[in-house]
């Protein structure tokens, strides 16, 4: 229990009458990664979203580090502190530097002192070898440069755990590499993950866990050899079938 | 046959030329040309001021030398206000009016769209408040604050003079159409960007401060500007409940030496404080519009 990150249990979720994510229970453990597959209008980003509290769920439970975020004593501002957010189009803020974008979140939510958060941001910057754009606006940068931009804006909040959503399909297949070989190098080094992705090598390479939704439901999950190479279902296989 | 272009390749090469009528203002010849035009408008205006009988009493009547001066200068023996003091007034109601329209007008776009429970009911109030006073045409706005608050007996809020209540007057009508502004301004901030500063953990209020609002002002900025242009003009409304503003002065002037030159110089007075204006607004579009065009590619 206690390397427990996010669990989530039975969530329901509907929009209207139509139920998008049915009974759905998952568990993200510390230094995990998990990729989330399935057909698009499968429920990948409403899961994620669920998660970080952007939308309600309408049943079943939703626990971070064992705390249930239904209690209503739960803010969502601090459960999103502790999760970073990255989404398909990067939405990094166009009227604030690269380097501003990535202090704002350290500097205003969790009011550290800027020297240290712009030192912090200029190392993640070098880490992803754009510390010569700090000073720049992100429309000067390239997709796959803004993406990354847009994931380390979300480290720089110290998160316990990351959710990516579809993080590459907004790119030119050329980008599509670097992006994810910086989330590659994030998993070896420990981060905890979930990752709803189209990328089906990727997940075959990096996730310890991947999770197949089908239509709302989880129909199967497993480590990447037992999913991909003897998925145990009918929907997975054909799901398979059609992305290879 | 099919061919996989469409079209065959011609055995002649295709007429690509412009007809001739559409290169006669090419080049050279458009400058000319455009000189040219200007020359024959002054001419038939000059023409019309000078020459026409209709033409001298018009230029008599707006454009006397010795009334304009008089306009400017005043005249105390005959209790002619100079045109020129009376534009102070217009001006100093014009600034505070815009400070006090720009901080009102987004306190009641803020409001309406926030979703605060505790803000619920005031954000029904600020939608009649604009409703109200987008609603009601600005002389009867005028008349009710500037005669009805004084019938009031409500302390030092009937006991202000003209100027106060036209500014009053003023702020109300005002801050109702730039709290739309505003609003839309706020709208026009992607989803996106909200999502992603709450993912960040920022709260509604940092949101909507660090996020929102920088991105917002840049679109709001030449609407406001519009606004303002027409606050402006709009100071020249209190005359209506006995300020003695520029028009005021103005007409004072024209009905006492039957010359309309004192509404002339009024009148430049009043160009001279929204031109500048109107130039950096139209500005400041054509500037956002070249960064959206060069964006777009
Ligand atoms: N705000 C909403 N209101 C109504 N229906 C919604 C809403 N958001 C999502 N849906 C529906 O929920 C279903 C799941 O959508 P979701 O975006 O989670 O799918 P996805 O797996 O992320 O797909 P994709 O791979 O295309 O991103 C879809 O049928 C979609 O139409
Ligand atoms: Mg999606």
């Amino acid at each position: 229990m206690n390397n427990e990150v996010l669990k989530m249990s039975s969530v329901i979720k509907r929009f209207a009458h139509h139920e998008v994510l049915r009974d759905v229970s998952l568990t993200l453990h510390r230094h995990e990664v998990v990729c989330l597959i399935g057909a698009s209008g499968s429920g990948k980003s409403t899961l994620l979203r669920c998660a970080n509290l952007l939308e309600t769920i309408d049943g079943g439970d939703i626990e971070l580090f064992g705390q249930s975020l239904l209690d209503p004593r739960v803010d969502p501002d601090l459960v999103r502190r502790h999760m970073g957010t990255v989404f398909q189009s990067f939405n990094l803020f166009p009227h604030l530097s690269v380097l501003e974008n990535i202090a704002l979140g350290p500097v205003r939510a969790l009011k550290r002192p800027l020297h240290e958060v712009r030192e912090e941001a200029m190392a993640l910057l070098t880490r992803i070898g754009l510390q010569g754009r700090a000073a720049e606006f992100p429309d000067r940068l390239s997709g796959g440069q803004q993406q990354r931009v847009a994931i380390v804006r979300s480290l720089a909040m110290r998160p316990s755990l990351l959710l990516l959503d579809e993080v590459t399909s907004a790119l030119d297949p050329t980008l599509v590499g670097e992006v994810l070989d910086l989330l590659t190098d994030l998993a070896k080094s420990g981060t905890t993950m979930l990752i709803a992705t189209h990328e089906m090598n990727f997940a075959r390479d990096v996730a310890h866990q991947v999770a197949f939704l089908d239509n709302g439901v989880l129909v199967e999950k497993g480590p990447p050899d037992q999913v991909f190479e003897r998925p145990q279902h009918d929907a997975t296989r054909v799901f398979l079938e059609r992305v290879r | 046959m099919l061919s996989g272009t469409g079209a065959d390749a011609p055995d002649a090469p295709p007429l690509l030329f412009a007809p001739r009528r559409r290169l006669i203002f090419k080049g050279r010849n458009g400058l000319i040309a455009s000189l040219a035009s200007s020359a024959a408008l002054v001419a038939v205006i000059l023409a019309v001021l000078f020459a026409t009988s209709g033409g001298q009493s018009f230029r008599f009547y707006f454009f006397n030398p010795h009334f304009l001066w008089i306009a400017l200068r005043g005249d105390p023996l005959k209790a002619v206000g100079s045109v020129l003091g009376g534009i102070v007034t217009n001006i100093w109601i014009f600034l505070l009016c815009e400070v006090l329209v720009l901080v009102f007008g987004l306190l009641i776009a803020w409001i309406r769209i926030t979703t605060t429970p505790l803000l619920v009911p005031f954000r029904l109030l600020a939608t009649i408040y604009a409703d109200i006073f987008r609603g009601i045409p600005f002389v009867l706005v005028i008349y009710i604050v500037g005669y009805g608050l004084p019938q009031l007996s409500l302390g030092a809020l009937s006991n202000q003079s003209p100027a106060v209540y036209g500014c009053i007057a003023l702020t109300l009508t005002y801050s109702a159409y730039v709290s739309e502004v505003y609003r839309a301004g706020l709208h026009s901030v992607p989803h996106g960007q909200i999502l992603a500063a709450r993912s960040l953990g920022l709260t509604q209020y940092a949101t909507m401060r660090r996020v929102v609002l920088p991105q917002a002002v840049r679109t709001v900025i030449p609407p406001l500007l519009n606004d303002f242009i027409s606050l402006q003009k709009d100071t020249a409304l209190v005359s209506l409940i006995g300020v003695v503003e520029t028009s005021r002065a103005a007409q004072i002037g024209q009905e006492t030496y039957f010359n309309g030159s004192f509404l002339t110089m009024s009148a430049l007075l009043f160009l001279a404080m929204t031109i500048p204006m109107t130039r950096f607004t139209d500005h400041l579009i054509d500037r956002d519009r070249e960064k959206r065009l060069a964006g777009a590619q």
